[in-house]
């Protein structure tokens, strides 16, 4: 017994290894891919922004944008609903792939911005009632039924975490909500739209702290439903509310990983110094 | 412009403390076992009181981390470099204490006739303090292969241990009348593998802190 017990003893200890790597920090995550980018390139006349940038986005993760200003991910963000394509000059290559189709390859955008919808730096309301930006889309699309405007209404405001408070005044101007509640009611107006993707440029950098962390919070609640892709210049926020994280720099993607491994070992130098704060 | 120029120095200042730990804790290792080998009990008495100053030192260096994350949000490197800095300095601690456990021993033992040659207890405290020195001035240059080699002196340190175990025990056998000062001897040995142990645990901190990755110096 005792010579069994003092044998495996042995055998454990020849077995382990001294100085070896024990594990890996990071648990990565797995996911789908719901849009597939490949080698986009986007030029602004003769000035080209985007350098072969590749990356696939998973579904119902959130993904962020980051970057020092003027380093393309706005203009990335807008080549997935082609917001660009109303800009002059502008010359997109490559493919972005969304549900196996190739979003330059048709000529229905209006379909496409169904799909993927977007919430801007600043809360852009209709001047009309909150009830009527909300039912805006929808109306656009021809729901005219009363009864289904007002259920896409209170579905769209409580996903986008408003209802209770705006519920009482749904008829009064919407413009004379707080910025952090107009932000939300953006926020509705685009889920009302039942789009599959949200695209957000910087939704939170107009908004007062304790309305960011409203809207943080909320936009991790979305993801079981959308799969989001958020440009934000906030590192922080990027850490706290993304799956992945993409860096761009210059037109280009320097690192494309999970958040984890972004923000506690990321790969490139650039990235390090640009997550600890050492250039940006 | 240097951007975040004063979060570097403060990154510096909490290395610095660390340093100054280090050194208070090798000294402290020095007297205590001085005081064995000479049986010193003054020189013991003031190992046991000077311990105060690194449990301070290791209360400023935890409050001054603290106090780096909730102001400067570190991530990656930075953040490895402040809770890796809050690790070490619990080790070192440790550290410490176990040269005031070999302090203590000195005093139960007393003045009694020294009953066995203490080369082999020597040369694992020699062999510490120089794992000490590597891994600290691993973590102050983030050099990793310093922080290897630190894991290879740690076998040697375990080598002497278990040759010293035996030797001691092999004499108890035969003189149980001097169990104390023999029980107190092994204790010292113990201690001082313990001692090779958490400063291997500093080496792997640093390791972490380098490379991102946990590694293991320590079987």
């Amino acid at each position: 017994m005792i010579t069994s017990v003092m044998e495996r003893t042995n055998t454990l200890i020849e077995q382990t290894e001294t100085g070896k790597v024990v594990s890996e920090m990071v648990h990565h995550k797995e996911g789908t891919s719901k849009i597939n980018v490949r080698d986009l390139n986007l030029f602004y006349g003769d000035k080209q922004a985007l350098y072969g940038v590749s990356l696939d986005i998973h579904e119902k993760q959130v993904t962020a944008l980051i970057g020092p200003s003027g380093c393309g991910k706005s203009t990335f963000l807008r080549t997935l609903n082609r917001m660009n394509d109303l800009i002059d000059g502008v010359k997109i290559t490559g493919d972005i792939i969304i549900d196996q189709e190739n979003i330059y390859n048709t000529n229905d955008v209006i379909k496409l911005r169904t799909k993927v919808g977007m919430v801007f730096q600043k809360p852009n309301l209709f001047p009309m009632s909150i009830y009527d930006n909300v039912a805006y889309g929808p109306r656009g699309q021809g729901v005219r039924n009363k009864r289904e405007l007002d259920k896409i209404v209170e579905e769209s405001l409580r996903g986008a975490a408003i209802w209770d408070e705006v519920k009482d005044r749904l008829k009064t101007s919407a413009l004379g909500l707080s910025g952090g509640q107009q932000q939300r009611v953006c926020i509705a107006r685009a889920i009302a739209m039942k789009p599959d993707v949200i695209l957000m440029d910087e939704p939170t950098s107009a908004l007062d702290p304790i309305s960011t962390l409203k809207v943080e919070e909320l936009i991790t609640n979305m993801k079981k439903d959308y799969t989001i892709v958020i440009v934000t210049h906030n590192m922080q926020q990027a850490a706290r509310i993304s799956d992945r994280t993409a860096f761009f720099l210059n037109g280009e993607v320097v690192e494309y990983d999970n958040t984890d491994e972004i923000f506690s070992t990321p790969q490139d130098q650039r990235t390090e110094d640009y997550v600890t704060g050492r250039f940006g | 412009m240097v951007i975040r120029e004063n979060f570097e120095k403060n990154l510096e200042e909490l290395k610095r403390k660390i340093g100054e730990m280090s050194e208070l804790s090798v000294s402290a290792l020095e007297k205590s076992f001085k005081a064995l080998k000479t049986q010193d009990i003054e020189l013991a008495l003031k190992v046991i009181e000077g311990d105060n100053a690194i449990d301070n030192l290791e209360l400023e260096v935890n409050q001054f981390a603290i106090w780096l994350i909730s102001k400067e949000a570190p991530v990656s490197r930075d953040l490895r470099e402040i809770i890796g800095a809050i690790k070490i300095s619990s080790e070192i601690e440790r550290v410490a204490d176990f040269a005031v456990n070999i302090a203590k021993a000195t005093v139960k033992i007393g003045n009694a006739p020294s009953l066995l040659e203490i080369t082999k207890l020597e040369k694992m405290k020699e062999l510490s303090i120089e794992m000490l020195h590597k891994a600290i001035q691993s973590f102050i240059e983030e050099n990793i292969s310093l922080a290897k080699e630190v894991g290879e002196l740690e076998d040697e340190v375990d080598q002497y241990n278990g040759e010293t175990y035996k030797s001691i025990t092999n004499y108890l056998s035969d003189h149980p009348e001097e169990t104390n000062q023999l029980l107190q001897l092994l204790f010292v040995n113990r201690h001082l593998e313990r001692t090779a142990d958490h400063i291997t645990n500093i080496a792997e901190s640093t390791a972490y802190l380098i490379k991102g990755q946990i590694y293991d110096f320590n079987s």
